[in-house]
């Protein structure tokens, strides 16, 4: 086997529940379009969220928690100044020692970010997770998608059999103006394709041969050949200039999911890998200010470690219309309920009780009883975030204040023990009955004085989430 | 550990209560003025001769001293209560203990909430720093939980319910329309309330109380001074409050079919007043029917009907004003409108209005003729996380 730069040891993507056909847009912005759909972000996740959700499935699929670092690469990072990458280390409840950072502003980031983490002696988490948006009938707007993928990687063979070694990984850097979004703005802008794309081929074909040397390979070795980024027009050039089309699976994504900014290379990756027989050879090229090309090469492992959230089984969702569509990402501002919106959380409350609203640890007392919130009066933690519970009743408030009224509202009843009054999500009031089975998300409620304020709902359970790990096993 | 009660040892003299509206042109020192000085004269003194106020208001104001201000008091101590829905009550309660430890003689509670100047409908917490994790569901949905689990557990469809939900609003409506300080003064059919839109669950707005602003005043001696000030005092037979403990709503084994913090406040008050049988005892009940299915649950958490029994019983039409126990003669909160401090209060001023015989006619309960007692019934909070209050108030021989 040839050096590795990197060993991956598992993945996890997330794909949010709701579909924008692009078919619909049309007909609202009076332009754009096009066919197939894009993956849209409920109007209660964002780049954090869907990056806990990423991060859960990864750390599952690497049955590891003995982290050296996380980090979150993203686009469309929740907040500047603040790291975000601290909450998703909180929700998946990593030791304090653990270091959590981001990688945030462009695609090329998560790239960083995944070679810092490839050269670290125990593994890491990489998330990369955007939520994209552009101008309303806008070709970013279709072409875009939101979701998130992990990683999990380290330099070399630790307690974790490697599922698949990056064996080659070359660069090319150049500065031009292709993408470009100034702070504050909605959406990116972009030059005349033709420049970009006259740039990236040469710098695409450039990072792929260095990288098959550096792999020690030739072109004939590689089994398949990926090439994303945001210009969707120089990946499908590159790919010919390397000699051979783009790999189907490209295509699929860009016509079902969309291009998931920082989180596509990750998740065109994993997607890859989750299909992939031992042996086999995947080349990663990024287009991206630039080209990173890696060389991928899975073990005989991969054949038995089966992701346990698999991306394919999150390709189906759900409609969401064009005008939802527009209001949840703030792009049309409809009628608010006429109640007072909430009041920003307490930085000092939030801290004292991060526990609970970001690990979702409740308690249990020497009788085996489970408090949900945790009891004062109970010595022992009992996380529930994994746990699944069964739907006792609901109610439907359609006067109560919500970014996307109406509030769907249930009690419910934890396996192992533990009922919670808990918001929906990812459901209709329709699709709702009592007997439901749901599982934990952690969310975003709403965003008051700019504090994003998180903490996890119930949604319906996903059948391709299957979780193997036990609830009260703890990720310390 | 004991609840003795301080049964017949203080009376109420005199009472007030402003019309339950939209006040626009009245503040929160008007409404408590208005109300104060109904009180005052009905008990025959004057400001300066209360020796202590308790003022409830649950948001219109800080600290007693939004009723000293109001009313210009000279160096009297004012407290001020706040018990959530039940903060009228608590804050007689408060009245009543002071005068029968003997620390006054006289003394005041004065409820009042002034809710439309928020520019928002229905009532609105105010907001306290929390870790965001607090549910921010309304009221009207929390109870609207009622309904299904109720429907399930006594094997009754949801229509057969909703038709005794809306036997219970026509009801206080058409109680309302005989009150005239009550906000709503329309009756309502069943038919009409039935095809309401849903906000909550089964809820439409016609199954929430009304929402008002409103003042009432309750003036309190020693029981044996009680015949220098009114001929027709009403003895305090029984106090109790019970703040539950919140865990209600995570205890997989509380189905939402009961308030068990009432039931556990009117075993307490019974046991206070002697009250036994209160179906066969009291002359009527002021019970807080802040959403219809609400005031179905209390018919059973206080006693009044077997559990399982109460859509019969409300279909039977035996708490309606010519019924067996007469609830809400008054309008209820639905009818009447629900001034958050004022509530608890207002019940009391229908009791006093009742056993005093000074009712209108159309609207006197028949039961007063052979019973001396009425129930007041607060609870504020939610199923599974409330604090309950029942009152029970008697003529004095």
């Amino acid at each position: 086997m040839s050096r590795s730069r990197g060993a991956i040891l598992g993945w996890g993507c997330y794909l949010p529940r709701w579909r924008l056909d692009r078919s619909t847009i049309s007909a609202v912005a009076g332009t754009g379009g096009g066919k197939g759909t894009r993956t849209v972000a409920s109007y209660d996740e964002d780049a954090t969220t869907m990056a806990v959700a990423a991060g859960r499935a990864a750390l599952d699929h690497a049955s590891t928690i003995d982290l050296d670092a996380v980090w979150l690469a993203t686009t469309s990072p929740p907040y500047l100044d603040k790291t975000n990458a601290t909450a998703v280390h909180a929700a998946l409840r990593l030791a304090p020692t653990v270091p959590a950072y981001d990688a945030a502003g462009a695609v090329r980031s998560g790239l960083g970010a995944l070679r810092a983490a490839c050269a670290g002696a125990r593994p890491s988490l990489v998330v990369a997770s955007d939520v994209r948006v552009g101008r309303p009938g806008g070709a970013e707007e279709s072409a875009g998608g939101d979701g998130a993928a992990a990683l999990v990687v380290a330099a070399g063979d630790g307690d974790v059999e490697p599922l698949a070694h990056v064996e080659g990984w070359a660069s090319a850097t150049e500065e031009f103006l292709d993408r470009w979004r100034t702070p504050g703005d909605v959406a990116s802008k972009v030059w005349e394709e033709r420049f970009g794309e006259t740039r990236y081929v040469p710098l695409a074909v450039d990072a792929y041969q260095r990288a098959l040397a550096d792999a020690g390979m030739e072109g004939d070795d590689v089994d398949r050949v990926l090439v994303v980024g945001l210009h969707q027009r120089a990946c499908a050039a590159a790919a010919k200039a390397m000699g051979r089309p783009n790999d189907d699976l490209v295509a699929t994504l860009a016509a079902q999911v969309g291009v998931t900014g920082a989180a596509c290379p990750a998740m065109t990756l994993a997607a890859a890998l989750e299909g992939a027989r031992p042996g086999e050879v995947l080349a990663l090229v990024v287009l991206a200010d630039g080209a990173e090309a890696l060389v991928v090469r899975t073990t005989a492992a991969v054949a038995d470690r089966p992701a346990p959230t698999p991306l394919v089984d999150q390709l189906a969702g759900a409609p969401v219309a064009y005008g939802t569509y527009l209001s949840w990402r703030g792009l049309l501002a409809v009628e608010p309920p006429r109640r007072p919106e909430p009041a920003r959380p307490s930085a000092a409350a939030a801290g004292r009780s991060a526990e609970w609203k970001f690990g979702f640890v409740g308690s249990e007392g020497d009788d085996g009883t489970v408090h949900l919130p945790p009891s004062a009066f109970d010595s022992t933690e009992r996380p529930m975030a994994d746990a699944v519970g069964t739907i006792a009743t609901f109610t439907v408030d359609r006067l109560a204040y919500s970014p996307s009224p109406p509030v769907i509202f249930a009690l419910v009843d934890f396996d192992g023990g533990g009922r919670l009054p808990v918001e929906l999500t990812d459901a209709t009031p329709d699709d709702i009955a009592i007997g439901d089975r749901v599982e934990m998300t952690f969310r975003r409620l709403f965003t008051a004085d700019g504090i994003h304020n998180y903490f996890w709902k119930a949604r319906p359970v996903r059948e391709s989430a299957g979780s193997s790990r036990s609830s009260d096993e703890e990720r310390n | 550990m004991a609840s003795h009660g301080i049964t017949d040892r203080v009376a109420i003299v005199g009472m007030g209560c402003t019309r339950f509206a939209e006040h626009w042109e009245a503040g929160t020192d008007d409404l408590l003025r208005q109300a104060s000085a109904e009180a005052f004269t009905s008990a025959g003194v004057a400001a300066d001769d209360v020796d202590a106020y308790w003022l409830g208001t649950a948001q219109s104001g800080m600290s007693g001293m939004v009723l000293s201000k109001a009313l210009e008091l000279e160096g009297k101590p004012v407290t001020r209560v706040e018990n959530m829905c039940a903060t009228g009550t608590d804050a007689l309660r408060q009245a009543a203990y002071a005068v029968a430890s003997g620390a006054y003689d006289v003394a005041a509670a004065v409820g009042v909430e002034k809710v439309k100047d928020s520019g928002y409908q229905g009532l609105n917490a105010f907001p306290i720093p929390t870790d965001g994790t607090n549910r921010t569901l309304t009221a009207a949905a929390m109870f609207s939980l009622v309904v299904p689990a109720y429907a399930e557990r006594y094997g009754v469809s949801v229509d057969e319910l909703k038709q005794a939900l809306a036997h219970i609003a026509s009801k206080n409506h058409a109680n309302g329309a005989r009150n005239p300080r009550a906000q709503f003064r329309r009756e309502m059919s069943v038919e009409k309330l039935l095809s309401m839109p849903r906000v909550a669950g089964e809820l439409s707005v016609f199954d929430c109380a009304g929402v008002a602003d409103g003042a009432a005043a309750a003036i309190v001696v020693r029981a044996e001074d009680a015949h220098r000030y009114t001929d027709r005092p009403l003895a305090v037979k029984a106090l109790s409050v019970v703040a539950g403990n919140g865990r209600g709503l995570g205890d997989p084994d509380y189905d939402v079919t009961t308030f068990p913090e009432v039931a556990t406040c009117a075993a307490d008050a019974y046991a206070q007043a002697g009250v036994t049988d209160p179906r066969a005892q009291l002359a009527m009940a002021e019970v807080h029917d802040c959403f219809t299915p609400t005031e179905l649950v209390l018919m059973e958490d206080l006693g009044f009907c077997e559990r399982g029994t109460a859509v019969g019983e409300v279909m039977a039409g035996t708490f309606d004003l010519d019924g067996e126990l007469p609830v809400n003669p008054d309008g209820g909160l639905k009818a009447f409108g629900h001034p958050v401090g004022a509530s608890g209060l207002r019940m009391m001023f229908e009791a006093w209005l009742q056993l005093r015989g000074e009712a209108p006619e159309d609207r006197t309960v028949p039961m007063v003729d052979g019973r001396d007692l009425a129930l007041v019934h607060n609870l504020g909070g939610y199923p599974g996380e409330m604090v309950s209050a029942v009152t029970i108030l008697g003529r004095m021989p």
